[in-house]
């Protein structure tokens, strides 16, 4: 089976810092897969790094060179721009060309199909700054995938999402996933939404990267070993969270991250 | 009687020189500032623009003083700011702001010395006004074919990269992810903004250049709802806001007998009714929208 995209012990440092040690996984095509870790464990410096953005300081990522689709996070549709969800999702199909354009019938097909796959039909024609924070997901995500890319990623898409939309949002990237044959990387800082829905995760602590089937990352001595100390993963009310261990410093670092906190007595 | 005067009128306007070459130049300059305006507020540079209109000023200046057409100062000085600044690339916005300012200031403090040299060595009494608030009657006809071929290279610059600067201004990151060369759209847009803002200073000064460069613009982006309709209406706004002045500068000869008003007053005051015209288009757009959930809220 063809892979998507590999990486081989990568490492980046930002500046002094050794954000990434050695990270390995694989994604092959059609494959939903959540990448998960703590505030501040490298998860967007990952997804730049796959996109060619950040130089590596060792190892080696096999990604496609052309077509990658890509939402980055935090992002927000500024309300004075001119553009209609109609038109972001015909520039993520031609908007890296010079010079105007003329009308053309198949564009248009392409796009209004895309708008429908994602549900942005209803408010194509809206411009798009004012849409609610669901709705630009939707909008971003066509203009992501448009160009049917080999490879999706999406940098913590879920934040700021009502619950309503986030099983949504999980539903249509799963769906689409498969529809298209692309492979998903999507990070996110509380596996609980994805968990039913992907088919891989990839667990980012401490430089390094777990990835298999969820069952097998999420383990309190997978986990442990990954972190360097003892974590323990509970299932409570159906959730899972990761509980810190006896160091001090992981304990402050997990505290910023409301999801992977419980206090140790 | 009426359409006797009128038919006098529009006569007169039409086979008086200097107001032909107003309007060629100006027409010009409201074209291209439109769409290179578009393009500018909407990467939010606006102050940016403003800043490399002063700075243009200082160039204007220098031209009286070596003798040269202004328009040439205009463009030398704009096109080499613009350079420097898309050269130095300050990432961050404030930073940005603080920068520019700082480097707006010394244009102006240059252009006020080249100013004061212009008058005492040169004894070019107007430069002043001339070069801060535009004198668009006072053009020499023999700079029309330059002027117009400036706005032709001016403005197919940024139609080349308005796509590409419409992705980037989405987001930077996504626009570099779908293979858009950033860099390369955003030195050709700094080349159009020098060759724009060069254009409005010679039309209505150095200091009133960014009311035609960013007005027509940011009016049009307060109603508009696709890009090729913000298009059409900026440039429609700014041609309006030029010609329209270029009449009522011309009419105003009559007002006060024997004085015009200042052609440039005239067009940065209609730009300026123009973006009250549609801010108050826009928010009632927003208020029909806002109204709708509390009803259906009492609904319930």
């Amino acid at each position: 089976m063809s892979t998507t995209v590999a990486l081989d012990r990568v490492g980046v440092r930002l500046g002094e810092r050794s954000v990434l040690r050695e990270v390995s996984f694989a994604l092959q095509p059609a494959q939903f897969c959540a990448l998960i870790g703590p505030n501040g464990s490298g998860k967007t410096t990952l997804l730049r790094a796959i996109l060619g953005f950040i130089p590596l300081s060792s190892g080696r990522i096999d990604a496609p060179t052309a077509g990658i689709g890509y939402v980055p996070q935090k992002i927000s549709i500024d309300p004075g721009l001119p553009l209609r969800a109609r038109d972001i999702v015909a520039l993520g199909l031609d908007g890296a060309r010079f010079g105007m354009r003329l009308p053309s019938k198949t564009r248009a097909a392409q796009v209004e199909e895309m708008l429908r796959a994602v549900g942005a039909a209803e408010f194509a024609d809206q411009r798009s700054g004012a849409l609610s924070g669901g709705q630009q997901q939707r909008v971003l995500l066509a203009h992501a995938l448009v160009r049917r890319p080999k490879l999706l990623l999406l940098d913590e898409p879920l934040a700021n999402l009502d619950v309503g939309s986030t099983a949504d949002i999980v539903a249509l990237l799963r769906r689409l996933a498969r529809d298209y044959g692309t492979a998903v990387l999507l990070s996110a800082h509380d596996m609980n939404p994805l968990l039913p829905a992907v088919d891989r995760i990839v667990y980012l602590a401490n430089g390094c990267a777990v990835s298999g089937k969820a069952e097998d990352v999420v383990r309190t001595e997978v986990l442990s070993r990954l972190y360097g100390y003892h974590v323990d993963v509970l299932r409570v009310h159906g959730r899972v969270v990761v509980v810190a261990g006896e160091r001090d410093e992981t304990r402050i670092a997990l505290e910023r991250d409301p999801i992977h906190t419980v206090t140790v007595p | 009687m009426i359409s006797g005067v009128g038919a006098g009128f529009i006569s007169a306007f039409w086979s008086n020189g200097p107001v032909r070459v107003a309007l060629a130049v100006g027409g010009g300059a409201a074209v291209v500032c439109a769409v290179v305006g578009l393009s500018t507020v909407m990467r939010r540079q606006s102050f940016a623009g403003h800043a490399l209109a002063d700075i243009s000023g200082a160039g204007g200046s220098a031209a009286y003083l070596l003798g040269i057409n202004p328009l040439l100062g205009f463009i030398g000085l704009a096109g080499l700011a613009a350079g420097v600044m898309e050269m130095a690339q300050v990432q961050e916005a404030r930073e940005r702001d603080l920068v520019t300012g700082v480097v707006l200031g010394a244009g102006l403090g240059l252009a006020a010395l080249l100013l004061y040299l212009d008058v005492t060595l040169r004894s070019v009494s107007n430069a002043a006004i001339s070069i801060l608030f535009g004198s668009m009657f006072s053009i020499a006809p023999s700079i029309v074919p330059t002027v117009l071929t400036i706005a032709v290279i001016a403005l197919a610059a940024s139609v080349l990269v308005f796509r590409p600067l419409l992705v980037s201004s989405l987001s930077v990151d996504m626009a570099r992810a779908q293979g858009v060369n950033v860099r390369t759209a955003s030195l050709v847009h700094a080349l159009a903004l020098a060759l724009a803002v060069a254009l409005a200073a010679i039309t209505v000064g150095a200091i009133l250049a960014t009311a035609l460069l960013i007005g027509p613009a940011a009016a049009a982006l307060q109603v508009a709802r696709k890009p090729v309709s913000a298009l059409v209406l900026a440039v429609a706004i700014g041609l309006g806001a030029t010609w329209g002045g270029i009449v009522l500068a011309y009419d105003s000869f009559y007002w006060t007998l024997g004085h015009g008003w200042p052609v440039s007053f005239f067009i940065v005051m209609l730009i300026g009714g123009a973006y009250v015209l549609t801010s108050v288009l826009a928010h009632r757009d927003v208020g029909a929208l806002t109204a709708s959930p509390l009803s259906g809220c009492q609904e319930r």
